[in-house]
């Protein structure tokens, strides 16, 4: 699947809900059910310390995709974590760095990409990538 | 004047208005508080009517600027019943009130080896400073610890003490915990030791009546924009021959006396330190901020706020899985919690969506987060503006919020 098709899913599941709540919840729910986060993994160099709440982010290149996993301590940063991982996850650098982010948008979650909030997750994209960007170049 | 709620909720426009369609809950003031309509106007009105440099013109705009902002001083030394006006320095803020005291007194009256005492539940400003003086002049922190409830350890403190020991800068209420410090006792036992004392009283001043004289503490400091005033505005006491002795903190014009290649010479107190224009149009709207604090009376603010904080505490009690953060006997109108195993981000963007601002992380005070082993806390702050109908909206939200995470 293309990374745009995963970014038009995910604003079709999110169009869903028309109230804040439900939004929440499903984020809760993403943030929940994500696993797969190795605990050899959980390292400081892995470690993107925001001032509220912290990310894991771990990327290793098999196949010639970037496999991403990542993990939070806050659920709610951890739902946005999932869709992140979700939509670069699995791609090949080239694309993940000829990709434009939107969805967050879409979905209205701008208000958490925003430096201000300090969360981490914008280390986070930047951090994926900048790991796609060293995969490319090793290729 | 009696507390009269309705009027005084009028004050601040800012309060009237929707966040996602709610009512917003302001409990955030530890923070930042609300400015009033009378402050506003203040400083609105210099630039409106009598904007000009201070303590240079010759004209009349300039006079009665430089009236306005030092008869701010004059209100200000009251207010905190300093002996002089010109004990009274105006800073951009309590964190830089404690560096100009970092820099100036260390490096008139400190060596290499001497020692700072400070405590474990300072605000990051009232840690860092001194931290950059161990790094440039090789001198020593010492740490007072903290109990469970988050009360100083007063036997550790003085056994920290030494003939090495040239300060003692701690805070007067934790902005974490709310903690109430027993200050003049303190104050007293450093004394005894021929220790200085510097006291943060950022998070107090806006709560309690604070007389510096009283206290005999030798440096007393806050912010104009927790206390109602301005953003931009601090205040430095101190006493006056410790001023005199010291070593100017920043140099450039208003602080000088004359100027030549070969040889500066400084300026009085209080303007010695206090280089450049300053803030003055901020300052006029901090001396509105006291006197409005002065008309609906100290005394009145902190009965009020009393009854607001145990009615929060005893209400979220209810909530099962909620422990508060800092059970001090003495403290202020700040609840710091947690809800089972929550993170207090998640906590505070759930607040946020249902019109409640809260602060959540670790508020500039890492060292004590780490001590109590927890990531951060969310914390209510009230103000005299909060009500107890804002406070059962809050209790009601938090429970909400418990339920989603459940």
């Amino acid at each position: 699947m293309e990374i745009n098709d995963i970014q038009e899913d995910i604003i079709e599941e999110f169009s869903g809900f028309d109230d804040w709540m439900d939004k929440y919840s499903y984020l809760i729910e993403l943030g929940n059910d994500l696993d797969g986060f190795d605990e050899k993994n959980r390292l400081d160099q892995n470690l993107i310390e925001g001032c509220q709440s912290k990310v894991w982010l771990n990327a290793e290149l098999t196949n010639g995709k970037v496999i991403f996993t990542a993990d939070s301590d806050a659920i709610i940063v951890k739902g946005i974590v999932a869709l992140l991982v979700r939509v670069w996850s699995n791609h090949t650098p080239q694309e993940i760095l000829d990709n434009d982010l939107y969805f967050i948008d879409r979905i209205g979650l701008k208000d958490h990409l925003t430096p201000t909030r300090s969360n981490g997750l914008v280390s986070m994209v930047k951090q994926m990538k900048l790991y796609a960007l060293a995969f490319s170049a090793k290729n | 004047m009696a507390f009269d709620f309705e009027k005084i909720k009028n004050d601040f426009p800012i309060l009237d208005q929707k966040i996602y369609n709610k009512q917003l809950i302001y409990f955030d003031n530890a923070a930042t508080s609300q400015t009033p309509l009378q402050v506003i106007e203040a400083e609105a009105n210099v630039y409106k009517t009598y904007n000009s440099n201070i303590h240079r013109g010759v004209h009349c705009l300039s006079n009665k600027c430089t009236e306005a902002f030092e008869d701010v001083r004059k209100r200000t030394a009251k207010f905190l019943n300093a002996r002089n006006n010109f004990e009274i320095i105006f800073t951009k803020g309590a964190t830089e009130s404690i560096n100009l005291v970092a820099f100036s007194f260390v490096n008139t009256f400190l060596n290499k080896g001497d020692e700072i005492i400070i405590s474990e539940m300072e605000h990051h400003s009232n840690i860092v400073p001194w931290q950059l003086m161990k790094q440039y002049k090789g001198i020593a922190l010492k740490i007072i610890p903290v109990n469970e409830q988050g009360e100083l350890n007063i036997e550790a403190f003085q056994n920290l003490l030494s003939p090495k020991t040239k300060l003692l800068a701690i805070t007067h209420i934790s902005n974490a915990l709310g903690t109430i410090n027993p200050i003049k006792k303190l104050i007293d036992i450093a004394h005894n030791n021929g220790t200085k004392v510097l006291i943060d009283g950022a998070q107090a001043v806006q709560h309690i009546k604070v007389d510096v004289q009283e206290l005999d503490c030798d440096f007393y400091v806050f912010s104009g924009h927790k206390l109602y005033g301005p953003t931009g505005t601090g205040v430095l006491f101190g006493k006056e021959d410790l001023l005199n002795s010291m070593i100017p903190y920043q140099g450039g014009g208003e602080m000088i006396q004359t100027v030549s290649f070969e040889k500066t010479t400084f300026n009085e107190l209080p303007y010695k330190f206090e280089a450049g224009t300053p803030n003055y149009a901020g300052i006029i709207g901090l001396g509105a901020a006291i006197d409005y604090i002065n008309e609906i009376g100290l005394d009145n603010i902190t009965a009020y706020e009393n009854e607001l904080h145990k009615y929060a505490e005893s209400q979220l009690l209810t909530i099962p899985g909620l422990r508060i953060i800092g059970t001090a006997k003495h403290k202020t109108s700040v609840t710091s919690f947690l809800v089972d195993n929550i993170h207090p981000y998640d906590m505070g963007m759930m607040l946020d969506k249902i019109g409640i601002a809260v602060r959540t992380g670790h508020h500039c005070a890492q060292p004590i987060m780490d001590k109590f082993k927890i990531p951060g806390t969310v914390r209510a702050s009230f103000a005299f503006y909060n009500s107890k109908d804002e406070i059962d909206s809050f209790v009601s939200g938090v429970r909400k919020v418990k339920q989603m995470f459940a």
